[in-house]
């Protein structure tokens, strides 16, 4: 057994065979993943006891004849800014970093109630606030293909993970793009599913209305089967969706034979070559599958990044205000209540989420919200528009992630605004509403991992998974 | 400039967020160059959009109201084992009304 490039059918298999149990495979996973982890930095903590706990249910499961779960005994990696019961849950920030939840997320019931094992949290952005990893208060996190340059952000720690070999598959949360390009820049397999597909309960709010939980994986039929088992309604989350939740890896083996695939030429006008080349090559790919590709148009693009950030960091201001020193851990003290408050996110929050508590604050107070919040979400509806237009010509579109593989670390750090441009291909997708992934499409010459990112209509996951996995067998840039 | 140091200040204020003097500086000068990018919406005539509400409002049913069922509460001692000081059942702030 190779830990570091084991799928689900293959832990699923083992055990079923009895080659191994789930306690052995749990231990092996929890050592060979601390062991690796000072290369990256990617985990913040480790759950080894309740992941034994969780093993040892599994066995038992196995030793009384019951099915082990779509799930069952997989090494799970999870994201520090989505809550476990008992269980260090610091969302990357330095107020938080004593805080243990009471409570479970919705997503992590599920993928335990599947057999899946929770191994670890892993290191992010703080409040998943970034693009890189590098606001994170406990240190960036390294890309584990090219050690000097980020892994992406802000779910860096769950795409090195899954990278690394250190978890078969993880979860991480996307707001305008933070599992996609990740993904991208460490070369797996990242989801985001439509809105509301996955609940929100239990998953930090940053920007409710954008917010998502969504898989890692280093194959496409991993990404769906966990996916599988995190869809579906949850009274718990209001946005949560009710629509019925197709059997994601069965459905994948269809063909894509005549479907036609929209290529946004917004996207790869001002793109750079070495990027554009290797996407061209992957829609290359799956011309030859048999797909129809059209040129399409996305016109509303280039207002996507202000629209973005004006809805994004609005919700943020509000959504961080609980973070006042009264419930969470952290306090510093003041003479008075406001005093107090002010001292303790003065001291607590770091750089990048102060940047953004201020722009949401600012456009929302009074005299600016028509100019800014109303106008950002009447945009909204016209750049939704513009993908249901292509959705009517269209069953996918295929596009870029980001404009580079991943960069530097320190390399884009003084200069948000340039940063917050990078994320033009991923923020579009996340307004909408609309079911988007990214697969890797080959490496630059540097050896850096690109991505290509596909999307489908509301609630197409199981048409973009199909795309996904027929090019994935037509590729060998995976796992 | 679109914004001063001075309603960065008053912005700060409102959010509850003490700043450092450097930070008020900085702020200023990137606030000011994100703010100027976002103008670039003020190209597009709106008049006529709505706004968005909720992004799958027609893609089907969504935002309901769940059943009203009991469910056991978290409780007084979980709920306050996170708070950085409390007492006698409640979280505890510095005094705000005086005697």
């Amino acid at each position: 057994m190779n830990i570091a490039t084991l799928t689900i059918d293959q832990v699923r298999e083992g055990l079923k065979k009895r080659a191994f149990s789930a306690v052995e495979l749990t231990r092996e996973a929890l050592e060979f993943a601390q062991a690796e982890n000072p290369k990256t930095n990617a985990y913040l903590h480790f759950s080894s006891e309740r992941a034994l706990e969780a093993a040892a249910r599994v066995d038992e499961g196995i030793a009384r004849g019951e099915d082990i779960g779509p799930l069952g005994g997989v090494p799970i990696a999870v994201k520090d800014v989505i809550v476990t019961k008992g269980v260090r849950t610091t969302c990357g920030s330095k107020l938080l970093a004593e805080y243990v939840p009471p409570y479970d997320a919705t997503a992590v019931i599920r993928l335990e109630e599947a057999g899946g094992i929770l191994i670890g949290k892993t290191n992010c952005d703080e409040f998943a606030m970034g693009s890189s990893n590098e606001s994170s208060a406990f240190g960036p996190v390294r890309n584990p293909v090219a050690p000097d340059r980020v892994p992406g952000g802000s779910s860096g720690g769950s795409a090195a993970a899954v990278a690394q070999g250190t978890a078969v598959v993880a979860l991480g949360s996307d707001t305008g793009g933070s599992i996609r390009q990740p993904a991208s820049f460490c070369g797996v397999v990242g989801v985001t599913p439509t809105y509301g597909r996955v609940s929100r309960y239990g998953l930090t709010a940053f920007a409710s209305s954008l917010d998502h939980v969504g898989p890692f994986a280093r194959n496409v039929k991993d990404a769906a089967a966990l996916l599988r088992v995190l869809a579906g309604r949850d009274p718990l989350d209001s946005t949560s969706a009710f629509a019925p939740v197709p059997d994601y890896p069965v459905d994948m083996d269809g063909g894509v034979e005549g479907m036609k695939i929209g290529l946004p030429r917004e996207y790869f006008k001002d793109l750079p070559s070495e990027t554009g080349d290797l996407i061209l090559r992957g829609v290359e790919t799956l011309k030859q599958l048999g797909c129809e590709v059209r040129d399409i148009s996305l016109p509303h693009t280039a207002y996507a990044v202000g629209c973005y950030y004006i809805i994004c960091t609005a919700e943020a201001s509000s959504n961080l205000a609980r973070y006042d020193g009264v419930r969470y851990t952290v306090r510093t003290p003041g003479d008075t209540l406001i005093d107090m408050y002010r001292n303790t996110r003065g001291a607590g929050f770091g750089l990048e989420c102060k940047r953004r508590i201020m722009l949401g604050t600012y456009v929302l107070s009074a005299g600016y919200y028509d100019a800014y919040y109303l106008k950002a979400q009447k945009v909204r509806t016209l750049i939704t528009r513009d993908f249901a237009d292509a959705f009517e010509r269209v069953d996918a579109i295929a596009a870029p992630v980001s404009p580079s593989p991943a960069f530097r670390l320190g390399e884009k750090t003084d200069d948000p605004m340039e940063m917050y441009l990078s994320d033009i291909y991923t923020l579009t997708g996340s307004l909408a509403g609309i079911p988007c992934m990214s697969v890797p499409c080959g490496k630059t010459v540097e050896g850096l991992p690109v991505g290509m990112q596909l999307m489908t209509r509301h609630f197409g996951e199981a048409d973009m998974f199909r795309l996904a996995g027929a090019y994935e067998k037509a590729s060998s840039f995976f796992a | 400039m679109k914004i001063s140091e001075q309603e960065v200040r008053y912005v700060a204020e409102l959010a509850n967020l003490k700043l450092t003097d450097e930070e008020l500086g900085r702020m200023a000068s990137e606030l000011d160059k994100i703010l100027t990018h976002m103008d670039k919406l003020n190209e597009l005539d709106t008049s006529a959009v709505e706004p968005m509400a909720q992004v799958l409002y027609e893609a089907g049913e969504t935002a309901t109201l769940r059943d009203d069922v009991e469910r056991t509460p978290l409780g007084e001692e979980a709920a306050l084992a996170n708070a950085p000081l409390s007492g006698a059942g409640h979280f505890k702030v510095p005094r705000v009304i005086e005697r």
